[in-house]
C-alpha cells in the first residue's frame, strides 16, 4: 500500500483505487518523474472516455453548467469524471480553485469524481497538464469526461485540441452577430449554450448567432450544422437538450469519420509537444552547445552576425555533436 | 513543482464565510494551491473532496458551536479513508480548553479569533515544508 509508488498506482487505478488516481494526478501536474511511467503504462487502457469541454468567458455559468451535465450524464448511466482548470495567480503562482462550490449535490453522493487544477502557466485556457490528466483519468474508466476552462477571452482555444466536443458558453448579454463574426472562442465551438437564457435578450442572440454562423464557411465542422441551445443551468432548463445535442454531434463525429481524425490529430499534437520538449532538453541543457550559443548571442550584440545566421550556424554544431 | 494543496471547508449549517474566505485569499497569496468548497458540507463530503483532490491540510471553519462533532467526525473519517498523512487543521470561535481536547484527538492546530493572517500562513508554510521533505 504505497501511493507514493508508480507500479503500484499503475496497479490500483484500473481497479477503481480513486486514492490511486487521485495521487497519480498529483503526480502528473507536479511534471514529477514517476508520472512518465503512470502515463505509459496506462496509455493502453485510455481512448474509451468521450470529452466534452465547457468553455466561456468568467461568470458565464459554467461551473454550474457543468454541475448540472454531470448529473445528467451520470442519470443516463454513465460515469463521469470532472476536471475544473482554475488561473494561478502570475505573482504569486497560488490558486483559488473554487469550481467544487457549484457542484454540491453532484458530488454527494461520490459517484462522480472532480479534480480542480490550477492553470499553472498554461495559458492556452487550461494547465500545460490538463490532457496528461484526462488520459489518466481515461484510464480509471470514466464513460464521459467534462473538462472546464479557466474563464476565457477570445483567444484560448487548447480546449478544442483536447476534447471530443466543445460546447462554448455565452451570457445573453454577450455581444452581437459581429462578435461571433469574429476569429477565435467562436470558430472552436461544436455546439453553442446561451446560458442564464431567462434573461433579456437570449433569444436575440440566438437568431443573431445563427445569422452569423450561416454566412460563415464551415472551418471546423462540415457538415455539421452549430446548434445553438438556451439554458438556465441554475434551474437545469435545457440540459437535458444540450447532453442531446452532445449524442448528436458524438454520432455525427462517427459517422463522418471525424472522430478517428480528430483523435489522430490531438495524438499528433501529444507527440509534437513531446518530442519539442525532448528537443530542447537535447539542444539548451547540452554544455558545449551552451557555450556555442553564448558566444554567438555575444557577436549578436556586438552587430557581427544576424540572429538568422545565428542560428544556422547554431543548428550546424548541434547537427555536428550528433 | 510541488504546491502546497488547502481544503478549505465550511462543516455544518453554519453561514458564517467571511473568515473562510479571507483565510483562504491569504493561503493563495502565499503561493498555496486553496480548494473551497463552500458552505453546509457534511463530514462525509470534505473528507471525499480532500481524497479527490488530494490536498496536503484540511482547514475547517466553525462559527456555530458544534466543533466538538465536526473536528472528530471529520478526523475519523479522514482515517477510514486512508488519509492519515492530511493534517487537520481549522479555526472559529472554540474556547481554549477544547483547543487542548481537540489536540489530544489528533486534530492540529487550531486557530480562535484575533488570530493574524501571517500566523496562519507561517503555519501552513511550516507544516507544509515539513511535508513535503519526508
Amino acid at each position: 500500500m504505497n501511493y507514493n509508488d508508480a507500479a503500484f498506482l499503475t496497479e490500483r487505478i484500473p481497479l477503481g483505487d480513486k486514492r490511486a488516481l487521485s495521487r497519480a494526478i498529483t503526480l502528473v501536474e507536479n511534471e514529477d518523474p514517476r508520472a512518465l511511467k503512470i502515463e505509459r503504462d496506462l496509455y493502453s487502457l485510455t481512448g474509451k472516455a468521450y470529452r466534452v469541454g465547457i468553455t466561456g468567458p468568467p461568470g458565464a455559468g459554467k461551473s454550474t453548467l457543468v454541475n448540472v451535465l454531470a448529473k445528467e450524464f451520470k442519470s443516463r448511466g454513465n460515469k463521469v469524471g470532472i476536471i475544473a482548470v482554475d488561473p494561478t495567480s502570475p505573482f504569486t503562482g497560488g490558486a483559488l480553485l473554487g469550481d467544487r462550490i457549484r457542484m454540491g449535490a453532484a458530488l454527494a453522493d461520490h459517484e462522480i469524481f472532480m479534480r480542480s487544477m490550477a492553470s499553472r502557466g498554461g495559458t492556452g485556457g487550461l494547465a500545460r497538464t490538463t490532457t496528461q490528466v484526462a488520459d489518466v483519468m481515461d484510464s480509471f474508466g470514466f464513460d464521459v469526461l467534462i473538462i472546464e476552462t479557466v474563464g476565457v477571452g477570445q483567444l484560448e482555444l487548447d480546449i478544442a485540441g483536447a476534447v471530443d466536443t466543445t460546447v462554448v458558453v455565452l451570457v445573453p448579454e454577450a455581444g452581437g452577430g459581429v462578435q461571433a463574426m469574429k476569429a477565435g472562442l467562436i470558430e472552436i465551438a461544436d455546439i453553442f449554450a446561451i446560458n442564464k437564457a431567462d434573461r433579456d435578450g437570449a433569444e436575440i442572440l440566438k437568431s443573431e448567432l445563427q445569422d452569423a454562423l450561416s454566412l460563415m464557411p464551415a472551418i471546423k465542422n462540415g457538415s455539421w450544422d452549430l446548434p445553438v441551445k438556451l439554458t438556465v443551468a441554475l434551474e437545469g432548463r435545457g440540459v437535458k437538450e444540450l447532453v442531446d445535442t452532445v449524442y448528436k454531434h458524438k454520432e455525427h463525429l462517427e459517422a463522418s469519420g471525424k472522430f478517428h481524425k480528430n483523435r489522430q490529430s490531438q495524438a499528433e499534437i501529444k507527440i509534437r509537444d513531446i518530442v519539442r520538449a525532448e528537443i530542447g532538453k537535447r539542444l539548451w541543457m547540452n554544455p558545449s552547445l551552451k557555450s556555442v550559443l553564448d558566444s554567438l548571442s555575444g557577436f549578436c550584440v556586438e552587430g557581427k552576425i544576424d540572429p538568422y545566421s545565428a542560428a544556422r550556424t547554431f543548428l550546424q554544431s548541434a547537427e555536428a555533436q550528433r | 513543482m510541488d504546491k502546497i494543496k488547502v481544503l478549505v471547508a465550511k462543516p455544518g449549517l453554519d453561514g458564517h464565510d467571511r473568515g473562510a474566505k479571507v483565510v483562504a485569499r491569504a493561503l493563495r497569496d502565499a503561493g498555496m494551491e486553496v480548494i473551497y468548497t463552500g458552505l453546509r458540507q457534511t463530514p462525509e463530503m470534505v473528507v471525499e473532496a480532500a481524497l479527490q483532490e488530494d490536498v496536503d491540510f484540511v482547514a475547517l471553519s466553525i462559527l456555530s458551536g458544534a466543533h466538538m462533532t465536526i473536528f472528530p467526525r471529520v478526523l475519523e473519517k479522514l482515517r477510514e479513508a486512508g488519509l492519515d498523512h492530511v493534517v487537520l487543521t481549522g479555526g472559529g470561535i472554540i474556547p481554549p480548553e477544547d483547543m487542548d481536547k481537540l489536540h489530544q484527538m489528533g486534530i492540529n492546530k487550531l486557530f480562535g479569533p484575533g488570530t493574524s493572517l501571517e500566523e496562519i500562513v507561517n503555519y501552513f508554510k511550516e507544516e507544509g515544508a515539513k511535508k513535503k521533505v519526508s
